[in-house]
């Protein structure tokens, strides 16, 4: 990371402190918007966040680990995150998760070489009434199919060419 | 998509904040007999008794007491909350003032789940609204001395902060690991202040419940467990969705109002509930009957039921905190029997060490979590093992 983005970082995660407080009940809030921001939660962050709440960095790393909308690893910008669970899997997610492998050309689990998306399984995403369903971000997406699976990425690749740098959060 | 079939209580046209203008003209003792004496019980699953709690929170000596709403709603099968947040978040924050009131607290916390976080601009909204409407804030709806806000505090995908000392420990900046009980949060919850936490559509029904009275809502459901429930039913049925029913109602009457009489098994209360074979289908949904959070998930006649119970096992792996034994250990074990019994490899003495095992998880875990992520494995054992024993080998393998 370059020094002048450290310092960049360094000043919102003090921002993010003044806002949420410094105290222990500061670090959700704090590393989710840093998650939002950044697609990703670095050491370097970390240990600025331990740093102002007067932690160890390893608890703050215990938090960031424990969570699964929190990451350690840099995620791409849209994080696709597709539910696994039983009234899912019973509307034929496997179908719909091919089918993301196949536009994306990754695997469950990866990012792509660009650093746009990530696909991930996530477990009951509260959708079981209209399954298959996923989350790209924080929007919810259900009933997809095969022509939905397109929508949504042409969807998310239009967003690239009106925003250069568009944000992973909304 | 909104209530599929409204029950008595949804269908009553109790008038917005009725429950919480009768509330303010009553002593806090006054409300709390109220929710005791309508035997309002915890809808999230566990069914403690909401009076009960009120009552030990408000009993409890501390500066500060908080109010939280459980909205971590998590279990598989389960979107009953989401349907309330989306379309009566009003009721949701009335209950949770009615709350503050009774047992003396200004503090309301929302705990949402990350997967609904599309709701939260939403519930912000609502909340400005109630301020500017004077229904939150200071000397509420005129009553002096009465102040109370809510805020909203979101998580980021973990089953297990559903439980309510790993949902404390979230709130306080933890990994959502569940406490040792008791204290119990009545007495010592959310920085160690004593805290009621209530699901979200347990808050909504206290607003019916001080609306209408103890005694309307008795009337309704079964002695042992009055009122109505929601049920998000989902799997093989031809409606899926949310559904309020008073309480005591049969598997089998829910079935048909969804659509789904064909089916061969229901899993009542999610992954942490148990599976009911169609033989049973005449056993109530009551807490006194099959208890349930309100999941009901419709397996049809061709469903495999080895994989329903794989995709559970894989789900409590996957969402054990880790911190006890039993859970951490035990779950993964119990996914290694099922990948054994997928190929036909499980002798009967070992599909009995397994049954045993869970069993143990079932006494030993420390939380719910452990404690319940056997029950549907050893359910489905038990009614289907003429269906998952002697399997044959898939045709690449043999």
């Amino acid at each position: 990371m370059l020094a002048t983005e450290q310092l960049r970082l360094s000043a919102e995660i003090v921002e993010l402190a003044d806002r949420y407080g410094r105290d222990r009940c500061a670090l959700m809030p704090i590393l989710q918007t840093v998650q939002d921001r950044y697609n990703h939660i670095s050491e370097f962050a970390m240990q600025e966040v331990a740093n102002l709440l007067q932690i160890h960095p390893v608890e703050v790393y215990s938090v960031v680990t424990f969570y699964a909308f929190l990451k350690a690893d840099t995620l791409g910008k849209f994080v696709i995150r597709l539910c696994r669970t039983i009234s899912c899997d019973m509307q034929d997610k496997d179908k719909v998760a091919r089918q993301l492998e196949n536009e994306l050309g990754i695997r469950f689990g990866e990012t792509t070489p660009d650093g746009k998306f990530t696909l991930e399984w996530a477990n009951c995403l509260g959708m079981c009434d209209q399954g298959p369903a996923l989350l790209v971000n924080d929007q919810v997406f259900t009933q997809v199919d095969f022509a939905k699976v397109h929508d949504i990425l042409e969807g998310c690749r239009r967003s690239f060419s009106v925003h250069p740098m568009p944000k992973g959060g909304h | 998509m909104s209530l599929l079939k409204k029950g008595p209580i949804f269908s009553s046209g109790i008038l917005p904040d009725e429950g919480l203008k009768r509330a303010l003209t009553l002593t806090r003792a006054e409300i709390i007999s109220e929710v005791r004496e309508s035997g309002l019980k915890g809808r999230g699953g566990a069914g403690f008794p909401t009076g009960v709690k009120w009552n030990l929170a408000a009993a409890a000596r501390g500066e500060h007491k908080f109010v939280v709403c459980n909205a971590d709603e998590g279990e598989p099968g389960t979107f009953k909350d989401r349907v309330l947040l989306t379309d009566y978040a009003n009721l949701v924050f009335e209950g949770m003032t009615i709350a503050g009131k009774a047992i003396g607290s200004h503090q309301g916390i929302l705990y949402l789940r990350g997967e609904y976080r599309y709701l939260l601009g939403q519930l912000e909204g609502v909340l400005d609204g109630r301020r500017k409407a004077g229904l939150l804030g200071q000397n509420i709806l005129g009553k002096e001395g009465f102040n109370f806000d809510i805020e909203i505090r979101m998580g980021s995908g973990a089953y297990v902060c559903g439980e309510e000392t790993a949902l404390i420990e979230s709130l306080e900046g933890h990994r959502g690991e569940p406490r040792n009980r008791p204290p119990f949060p009545v007495d010592t919850g959310y920085l160690g202040n004593p805290t009621t936490v209530n699901n979200v559509e347990t808050l909504v029904l206290a607003t019916a419940v001080l609306a209408r009275g103890a005694q309307w809502f008795k009337a309704i459901g079964t002695d042992k467990s009055t009122g109505s429930k929601l049920f998000s039913v989902s799997g093989d049925c031809e409606r899926p969705g949310v559904y309020e029913f008073p309480m005591g109602i049969t598997i089998a009457q829910l079935l048909r109002e969804v659509g789904g009489e064909s089916a061969k098994a229901v899993q009542v209360g999610g992954a942490s509930g148990t599976c009911v074979p169609a033989s049973l289908f005449a056993q109530t949904l009551a807490f006194e009957g099959v208890p349930t959070g309100g999941s009901i998930i419709v397996f049809g006649p061709g469903r495999d039921m080895l994989k329903v119970a794989r995709n559970f096992m894989e789900f409590f792996v996957e969402e054990s905190c880790g911190q006890c034994t039993p859970c951490r250990y035990g779950n993964v074990a119990l996914l290694q029997g099922i990948e054994k019994l997928e190929k036909g490899r499980c002798s009967m003495a070992h599909l009995n060490e397994l049954l045993a095992l869970g069993e143990s998880m079932q006494l030993a875990s420390k939380c719910g979590l452990g404690q319940t992520s056997p029950n549907a494995f050893i359910a489905i054992v038990k009614h289907f093992t003429d269906e998952i024993l002697g399997r044959a080998l898939p045709a690449q393998q043999a």
